[in-house]
């Protein structure tokens, strides 16, 4: 099921009967949206609220993570040491998922495998229920957003209860998510206390919007829970392969619960999320923070491997996703996508995300590493409008602490899109006159022709009527540059 | 065929023959050793994340403790000095406290594995001084007590120090979330109030 | 020197002010320039678009025609961006490692205005006259794909008369990106907007730019807001003179009338 026009990576020298690269199946979980992005864009846009949120909440992280970035006397250095361990890491991802493995498994915990989203939420939904358990809490974590984990388990029977506040908000709001870090950053203080007022059970009536009470508010409502929930879900941040050991980054204290509190803990992460040694860690703990937060360090990284003892789960399980990454791996243009530790930064810096939001975007992925992530993971005819969502402004590169070259993928991506047939005919039609100069002499000559029948270039027919809706064009030289050339 | 051979045959044919170059990591940031531990760093890197700082000589820890925590409740690590506690605390060691019994204490007093000036981090690693990971998640009063020497200049000469196979708790400042118009709020669900106790 | 203006098709066809003052000045710095002929577009937007096999017939038709030259021109960063970055990428992607290099090597002889002027030939003060109030937008190409860092500023700074005032967050995208302009046309224009309320909030005449894409694109917004803000190419200030400013029939930003 390799996407058309992808090179699959298979030789024919005997390793393929092993599989083919594979696509995320559609059906299950949240890669792919209900309509193009700019149908659900220009919807975004004319909600003036959401925008000033957006814009707010960008420009404070943009703000904050440039200071402390600026603190870094070695940035350039840690971001070209984070760019060659993940392109290493992939290059070697076989073996260093079954080193991983094993080391995993030497330390007390169960490695499991999951080819797709179906796969991984039977695997969590099964042994969720082998404990005797129909609640779990959960940890932020975009690989169960991806696979559509909380679906499954209540059709499993198992009630899924997020922890993260900004996720929690977006449960309580029954929203979908619409940022990597802050999957409520659409939400302002006071759109955040008015759900609560209404969704949060035995909540005071006289809520302020003042954030340190909002957050108070969350504390005492999930306190009960984590006391009380014998499974949690998390994903991982990094699962280093030399020592089976692995991370999550947070800030709230709501992970420590779940990755301490309770008797089994599952952790569903995407393969790429491997690094190869402990060593390794020196450079992503100092990207991450500065990157996606803009803190020097978040409040707390919680790091384990396997079981432990008498401290923090019995039952430690680690599920290993697939779902659409190996036929990432196959592109060799759009691999290093799969390099992404999921800062978010390069959505903060997105002209494009800060005024259309995260939810145009469709897939849980959104901003640009969504616009090229999103397609790969699916195959691009499944979300062929998200590599265009994009002016090629390049700060998303720019940004990026592992230095993924976002605009050449989505630049790579489009190639592969299908495309309207009317374009591609204009397109040949216009590559074909561009390369006779005798012929493109003459188109000038006729465009200026044409353009004298529309003022100031309105009127023009589909597509160019997109772009002269809201701007004039030129009026039309009296001559072009080659005609005065050829003149002087 | 298994999923695990499943997937591993996925990705050997999508990297394909031969298999992409290997790839040299240039390590040309500062490594561990490479800068010198500066405490006062660590101290303004504390407060700016609203942790509360003391510094004392060692025999003082416990007037510190008593100032922060006297007339309360206070789990401890077994391994804990014992010199750090007043006599004004209730001090309940903890050898194996159900989850309830904890969440009900004031505070806690630990020591700490290692800390890192840069970050104003602290790191525990489950050692006799710093027990189960549980006793300081559910009081809201974290104490930490470390020797200035502890403190390491960044975060791969914490790396550097500490054992991967321990369970490990790196902590900068007390709970936070920046949930909210992303802006950085304390005070969510673990400990709200970090005094962090440095000693000569 | 002998230098060879890459015009780029958007300044042939509907910018020749801009490609006329690049050849003014270039040849008031004392220069040799020459338009071969046969050049049409470099393909930047069949790539941007998603026609890598349709661009590849321009590709090389752009490495033929400006192979025998050692020093090239263009008025523009994104055309440079593409010939630069672009063009070998397409050539690999077709299989023609041959046609790769030698895109390569002339994208390495291919330089923007601002760097042929500051990196070639060594100069920062070009002569020039411009008594307006204006302001420059960086556009996304020139900074972050060329990097011309702060090379047309410095350029800006040197000219006589011109007081410069600074473009408040000038490094946000105008919303152009060829065919996203197109495609996304409603993001676009909200790009657009704003860009255009940073503008006006600068009370400069001019907008400037070394891109005649983006300029486009802002000034055919201003023009629709009639906000009497001039979009002018870097090229054509940095062409001026005192005597373009005294002669009569041409305006002050010398373009001939
Ligand atoms: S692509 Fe880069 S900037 Fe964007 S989320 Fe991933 S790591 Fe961060």
């Amino acid at each position: 099921m390799t996407a058309p026009g992808r090179p699959a990576g298979a030789t024919g020298d005997g390793t393929t009967f092993l599989g083919m690269p594979a696509t995320a199946p559609p059906g299950v979980g949240h890669l792919r949206g209900d309509e193009p992005f700019p149908a659900a864009a220009r919807r975004a846009l004319g909600d003036a609220q959401l925008r000033r949120n957006l814009r707010h909440a960008t420009t404070t992280i943009r703000d904050k993570s440039g200071a402390v970035i600026g603190e870094v006397p070695d940035w350039q250095e840690l971001r070209a040491a984070g760019r060659a361990i993940k392109t290493d890491t992939m290059a070697r991802l076989p073996e260093l998922l079954e080193q991983l493995a094993a080391a995993v498994t030497a330390a007390g915990g169960t490695v499991h495998w999951a080819a797709d989203a179906v796969e991984a939420n039977r695997i969590v939904a099964d042994l969720v229920r082998a404990t005797g358990a129909d609640r779990v809490m959960k940890v932020k974590s975009m690989a169960t957003q991806e696979i559509g984990l909380n679906e499954a388990l209540e059709a499993a029977g198992i009630e899924p209860v997020e922890t993260d506040l900004a996720e929690l908000i977006v449960q309580l709001g029954r929203d979908k998510p619409s940022h990597i870090l802050v999957p409520a950053i659409h939400r302002n203080r006071a759109e955040i206390r008015e759900i609560f007022l209404r969704e949060m059970p035995g909540v005071d009536p006289g809520l302020t919007d003042e954030p340190a009470a909002l957050a108070a508010a969350a504390r005492r409502h999930l306190r009960e829970t984590f006391l009380s929930t014998r499974v949690a879900v998390s994903g991982a941040n990094f699962a280093v392969a030399e020592t089976g050991t692995v991370a999550v980054v947070e800030s709230e204290g709501n992970g420590r619960m779940c990755l301490t509190l309770p008797e089994t803990l599952i952790t569903v992460m995407g393969i790429e999320k491997v690094i190869p040694t402990w060593r390794d860690l020196e450079v992503f703990l100092q990207l991450l923070p500065r990157a996606s937060t803009g803190e020097r360090m978040n409040p707390y990284t919680s790091m384990w491997t396997g079981v432990t003892p008498g401290d923090g789960p019995q039952q430690v399980h680690l599920v290993l996703l697939d779902n659409g990454r190996s036929a990432v791996l196959a592109d060799e243009v759009g691999r290093q996508a799969l390099h992404c530790i999921r800062c978010s930064a390069c959505l903060n810096v997105c002209p494009v995300y800060e005024r259309t939001g995260g939810h145009a975007y469709g897939s849980v992925y959104p901003g640009p590493i969504g616009a090229v992530l999103s397609p790969q993971l699916t195959g691009v005819a499944d979300n062929a409008s998200l590599p265009y969502a994009s002016s090629l402004c390049g700060a998303c590169y720019d940004a990026c602490p592992v230095m993924i070259d976002i605009p050449s993928i989505l630049v790579h991506l489009r190639a592969e899109a299908p495309h309207p047939r009317a374009e591609a005919a204009t397109m040949a039609a216009a590559a074909y006159t561009m390369d006779h100069p005798a012929l493109y002499a003459a188109a000038q000559r006729g465009a200026r022709l044409a353009r004298l029948a529309g003022p100031r270039g309105r009127g023009l027919p589909p597509p160019l009527s997109g772009w002269t809706a809201s701007r004039d064009l030129p009026a039309p030289p009296p001559q072009t540059f080659r005609e005065w050339w050829v003149e002087r | 065929m298994s999923s695990r051979d499943l997937i591993l045959g996925r990705l050997r044919s999508a990297l394909g023959e031969p298999r992409p170059a290997p790839v040299e990591v240039p390590r040309d940031y500062r490594p561990a050793g490479a800068v010198a531990a500066d405490v006062d760093l660590f101290v303004d890197r504390l407060t700016d994340y609203r942790a509360t700082v003391h510094r004392c000589a060692t025999p003082d820890v416990a007037r510190v403790v008593d100032d922060v925590l006297g007339g309360r409740q206070v789990v401890v690590p077994a391994g804990l000095p014992r010199h750090w506690l007043p006599d004004s605390v209730d001090v309940l060691p903890d050898d194996d406290l159900p989850t309830g019994r904890v969440a009900a204490v004031d505070g806690v007093v630990t020591a700490a594995a290692v800390a890192v000036a840069e970050t104003g981090t602290i790191v525990l690693d489950g050692g006799p001084d710093q027990g189960r990971r549980v006793i300081t998640l559910l009081p809201d009063v974290h104490v930490c007590v470390l020797r200035a020497d502890q403190v390491v200049a960044t975060v791969p000469d914490a790396l550097a120090r500490v054992d991967p196979h321990r369970p490990l708790t790196w902590i900068s400042g007390p709970s936070a979330t920046s949930d909210i118009e992303l802006n950085r709020v304390e005070g969510v669900h673990g400990p709200r109030h970090l005094h962090v106790v440095i000693t000569a | 020197m002998r230098i060879a203006l890459f015009v780029t098709c958007l300044a042939d066809t509907l910018f020749p002010e801009a490609a006329k003052a690049t050849v003014r000045l270039l040849e008031r710095l004392g220069h040799e320039v020459v338009f071969p002929e046969d050049q049409t577009c470099c393909g930047q937007m069949h790539v941007n678009t998603g026609y890598p096999d349709e661009a590849l017939r321009l590709v090389r038709r752009h490495v033929r025609v400006f192979a025998p030259y050692d020093v090239v021109v263009a008025p523009s960063g994104s055309c440079v961006g593409s010939v630069r970055h672009q063009h070998a990428t397409v050539a690999r992607r077709a299989g023609d490692e041959r046609l790769a290099s030698r895109a390569e090597e002339v994208g390495a002889r291919t330089h923007e205005l601002s760097e042929l002027l500051v990196d070639v030939l060594g100069l920062t003060d070009v002569g020039a006259y411009f008594p307006h109030r204006v302001t420059y937008h960086p556009t996304c190409h020139s900074l972050r794909m060329i990097r011309v860092g702060d090379k047309p500023l410095r350029l800006l700074r040197a000219v006589r008369g011109l007081e410069l005032v600074e473009l408040p967050q000038a490094e946000q995208c105008c919303g152009f990106g060829g065919t996203f302009a197109v495609k996304n046309a409603d993001t676009s224009t909200a790009m657009l907007a704003d860009k255009m309320r940073n503008v006006l909030a600068t009370r400069a005449d001019v907008c400037t730019a070394g891109d005649a894409s983006c300029l486009m694109h802002i000034g055919g917004g201003l023009s629709r807001l009639r906000a009497g803000v001039r979009t002018v190419h870097l090229a054509e200030i940095l062409a001026s003179t005192e005597a373009d400013a005294r002669g009569a029939g041409r305006d002050a930003a010398g373009v001939a009338r």
